[in-house]
């Protein structure tokens, strides 16, 4: 698709006029999606598509279309009525005093190498992993590439070759071990090896479950759990134009409030799997701090809001400023002492359906789901039945956090709204007095 | 090259299989907005790809693709075709029977877009934002709205040719006031204004008009009180009661997730196959169907993207639960009666069980007989927070607004109203329902759902609806 892209981008140059310029962006990917229920296959295809943004501007006036693209000939006459289309538009377009783009183009490639199996042996694999088992879920393997090309003669490109494995163990009804991996390197040994610790973690579910009554709890939040949580910050938690109009659900951060002093985040895209640039051709920071020490310290700010707030952009998307690489500190409390340490409380596995009780207060209602346990001194003594949360961050990341775990999980999102995504977590547990369980 | 044209183009390149389906997918959006006094980026797309099903030996298998070409379409048949043999004698249920070949067309229905420029759609924008920015206080506006016309062909080897187009508008309007750390944020529907038509539907929701009521809104929501704790009558405008309708009826009656297609994702069901025809939902005032006849609202169709006829039918009938939502594929796996449901958000993704429209049938009250019979309880007005468990079970929702209810009298607003309960007991304590005249057709362009995830548009239509003994609390 790379050179494709290229092609296609030289053409449309040829096209212009006067002092017309011209920013492309291309996402494509080549996907096997294999969907699994009581361990068989519930749907399984392969997705081919390609998708072409190109802008035009002359000067401060500039618009924009989205098209399919063929992978065919055909594809430069798509692109030249694209112009053409977009060249009519211009005509009553006012200047765009927001509109902002990379004048000191920058070239990149990156091009990860393809391990992955042939759809074939992980679709076997994961049949194999589910004998005698109620598994369900997802594997999604292939290509993702996103490119960049602008008038300015700039090109960036990015391939990764990527899987994505999404699964549970079902023991009956909503209790159920869920598991997965992710990445560009494919290893039927290792993911083997995932598979039976999940099967181990079943066994505590068999147990029968604890329903507890409603009051604060010591908790401990898994990785996974952490990520929904983090997830929900990632919406309007970080963005500039969110902080500078206020509606920021972290407001009370922006006028001196404090999480513990142990949390730090970051944008940390060197390590994360995300591509090194945006759609508007700006080369990304390895790095952008975003809580320092418990303290807020700055924003993701899209080229649009770099000049409507005089701020300096640094890699996020128009309309989107939200991290992709996120990245929080570890802490120093050892996996082998999780359970030691929370003592008497609740193992939370999985967070799920997050939401906004009060946005400014930071409050955040939510239920477990999957994996989560009673403990007793340091003991699992029992799978706990839903329970729903409803606390804040300054709470829960403030004054009520006891420790965070010294060991990371490398989250890559399995989002495949549209198309496959290349957002990634870097998380730790973490064990939180008196969280409040509320239904 | 017309969606009917790339549908022959395959049916001439197509696999030799048992079956094979193609479903060709055209369309066009435009997106206009308005951002604190700017205009916002155009944004337009023009977007046209396939879904290609292939059965063979008793497997199915599906290949998606943009290249519409007539060898990237030979290459998706023979994709396709592969994956229907990988998944021979491995799949959860084998192809299902069909009935007899269908023909529809009715792809010439004009979508009313054009008849203002897009220059004077830009300007009224700006006018009505302005409106919405009625303080100083308030610092986020803004308005748009999207347009997508949305053209689709499935073929099939059995001789179906089903040609169906749909035009979808759905506006936003918001304003966020700010002051002492504090901010309050008042929407047009916050995503629930959603229906087919075309600019005549801005008109009919009263669109152009809600500016200065917004902005205002936002303003008394700043100055407001908590809305209070305690267990009292709950009224629901609708533009909440979609929500509750979508999140603690319409998901748990998805027969995918009853039969556990969902539990890694989007979740299973406290509904069981054996509670259909047996089990209480809610109270005899409670009457749910799957309506894909309302011409406005946003999921009507004629046929699913299974082929399958669209009707009306009850899924709750005064009360008790009467049928699922599933389509053919989910009827035939649990030998039950289901509906034409089966959607796919788009070209590159397969149909699922989706809900369309779902919708509560409107009951007797008045809005101010409804609210004549509350003693002490809140109204609340527009979804702005919604989480339900797995199972959909136990649920929160919080709203924009609120507006306390003293005996029998709006009593003042009341700010982060929120409430709490449980699908299963919730319903049964509907205690009043708005009659025809308080119905208001709204929807969500965002239910999110299936592996790989798609998002689909719903249509809800419901009047305002009464519940007792609610656990209700605020913020802070």
């Amino acid at each position: 698709m790379e050179e494709q892209f290229n092609a296609l981008a030289d053409g449309i140059g040829a096209h212009l006029r006067g002092s017309e310029g011209f920013l492309a962006s291309f996402a494509g990917e080549s996907s096997a999606f294999v969907r699994y229920n009581h361990a068989a296959v519930r749907q399984a295809g392969t997705v081919e598509q390609r998708y072409l943004s190109l802008e035009l501007f002359d000067g401060k006036r500039h618009a924009a279309k989205t098209i399919t693209l063929t992978g065919q000939a055909d594809d430069a006459t798509r692109v030249t009525a694209a112009v053409t289309d977009l060249r009519d538009i211009l005509k009553d377009q006012p200047e765009d005093p927001l509109f902002l783009i990379n004048t000191a183009p920058q070239s990149t490639r990156r091009v990860l190498p393809n391990t992955l199996p042939a759809a074939e042996e992980m679709l076997d694999a994961v049949l194999t992993a589910g004998s005698r088992h109620d598994l369900v879920g997802i594997t999604a393997s292939g290509p993702i590439h996103r490119g960049f090309a602008s008038s300015l003669g700039q090109r960036n490109w990015d391939t990764a070759h990527a899987y994505n494995i999404d699964l549970s163990f079902y023991l009956q009804a909503d209790k159920a071990v869920k598991w997965g991996d992710g990445g560009s390197s494919w290893n039927a040994g290792a993911f083997t090896a995932k598979a039976n610790a999940a099967k181990q973690r079943l066994a505590a579910l068999a147990r029968a479950p604890k329903t507890i009554a409603l009051g604060g709890y010591r908790v401990y939040l898994a990785p996974a759990a952490m990520e929904e949580i983090m997830g929900m910050l990632c919406w309007g938690g970080f963005g500039l134009a969110d902080h500078r109009t206020g509606i920021t659900p972290l407001i009370r951060m922006v006028e001196g409030e404090r999480l513990n002093a142990a949390v730090s985040v970051r944008e940390n895209t060197k390590d994360g799997f995300a591509p090194g640039f945006q759609s508007k051709g700006f080369i990304k920071p390895d790095s952008v701090d975003l809580i320092v020490d418990g303290a807020y310290r700055d924003c993701m700010t899209s080229p649009r809001s770099a000049v409507e707030f005089g701020a300096a952009q640094n890699g996020a998307e128009d309309n989107m400023e939200m991290p992709v690489s996120l990245d929080m500190a570890a802490g120093s409390l050892a996996e082998s002492d999780i359970l030691k340490t929370l003592g008497t409380g609740v193992y939370v596995g999985n967070l799920w359906y997050l939401n906004y009780s009060d946005r400014n207060a930071c409050r955040l209602t939510g239920m477990t789901r999957f994996a989560t346990f009673w403990v007793e001194n340091g003991e699992i003594v029992a799978p706990l039945n839903v329970m729903r949360f409803d606390d804040t961050l300054y709470r829960m990341l403030g004054t009520n956090l006891a420790a965070l775990t010294k060991t990371r999980d490398a989250r890559l999102s399995s989002d495949t709204y549209e198309s496959r995504q290349t957002r990634s977590m870097l998380l730790p547990g973490a064990v939180v007095d008196d969280l409040r369980l509320t239904l | 090259m017309s969606t009917t044209d790339i549908a022959a183009r395959f049916t001439a390149v197509a696999p030799a299989c048992d079956f094979w389906s193609v479903r060709v997918v055209h369309k066009r959006t435009e997106s206009l907005g308005v951002t604190r006094g700017i205009t916002d980026p155009i944004g337009l797309a023009d977007d046209t790809g396939v879904m290609v099903t292939v059965e063979a030996a008793d497997g199915v298998g599906y290949a998606a693709t943009s290249d519409t070409s007539s060898a990237g379409l030979a290459r998706a048949g023979k994709d396709a075709h592969a994956w229907a043999k990988r998944t021979a004698g491995r799949l959860v249920a084998p192809p299902r029977t069909r009935g007899n070949a269908v023909r529809h067309d009715d792809a010439a229905r004009p979508a009313m877009w054009g008849t203002l420029s897009r220059k004077a759609k830009v300007e009224r924008l700006h006018a009505l934002a302005a409106q919405a920015k009625c303080h100083d206080r308030i610092g986020d506006w803004g308005a748009g709205f999207s347009f997508s016309d949305e053209e689709s062909v499935i073929a099939t080897s059995a001789g179906d040719h089903i040609c169906q187009r749909q035009g979808v508008v759905a506006p936003w309007l918001h304003a966020s006031a700010g002051g002492g750390g504090e901010t309050q944020t008042r929407t047009f529907g916050r995503g629930g204004a959603i229906r087919q038509g075309g600019l005549d539907v801005l008109d009919d929701m009263g669109f152009w008009d809600a500016g200065t009521r917004i902005g205002q809104e936002a303003m008394e929501l700043l100055a407001a009180p908590n809305c209070p704790e305690g267990e009292m009558d709950l009224l629901l405008a609708p533009d909440q009661m979609y929500i509750q309708i979508h999140e603690s009826i319409g998901h748990p009656l998805e027969l995918d997730r009853i039969l556990g297609d969902e539990r890694n994702y989007a979740g299973t069901s406290f509904v069981t196959l054996d509670m259909f025809g047996r089990y209480q939902y809610g109270s005899d005032l409670l009457n749910v169907t799957f309506d894909p006849t309302v011409s406005c609202e946003a999921a009507s169709y004629a046929f699913d993207d299974d082929g399958t006829p669209a009707e009306k039918q009850f899924l709750i009938k005064d009360g008790l639960l009467a049928r699922p939502l599933g389509g053919a594929t989910s009827q035939a796996r649990a030998n039950s009666p289901g509906v034409a449901n089966a959607r796919a958000c788009h070209w590159n993704r397969p149909p699922i069980d989706r809900m369309a429209n779902l919708n509560i049938e409107p009951g007797a009250a008045s809005l101010a007989d409804l609210i004549a019979s509350v003693e002490n309880g809140v109204l609340m007005e527009t979804n702005v927070s919604w989480s339900i468990d797995d199972s959909r079970n136990k649920f929160q929702f919080g709203c924009e607004r609120g507006q306390l209810i003293k005996n029998g009298k709006l009593a003042g607003v009341v700010k982060n109203p929120n409430y709490r309960g449980v699908s299963a007991t919730f319903w049964r304590n509907l205690k009043g329902l708005g009659n025809a005249s308080t119905v208001a057709v709204l929807g969500s362009p965002n239910c999110g759902k299936g592996e790989p995830n798609q998002m689909i548009r719903v249509g809800h239509a419901s009047p305002p609806g009464l519940f007792g003994g609610v656990q209700v609390f605020g913020g802070g």
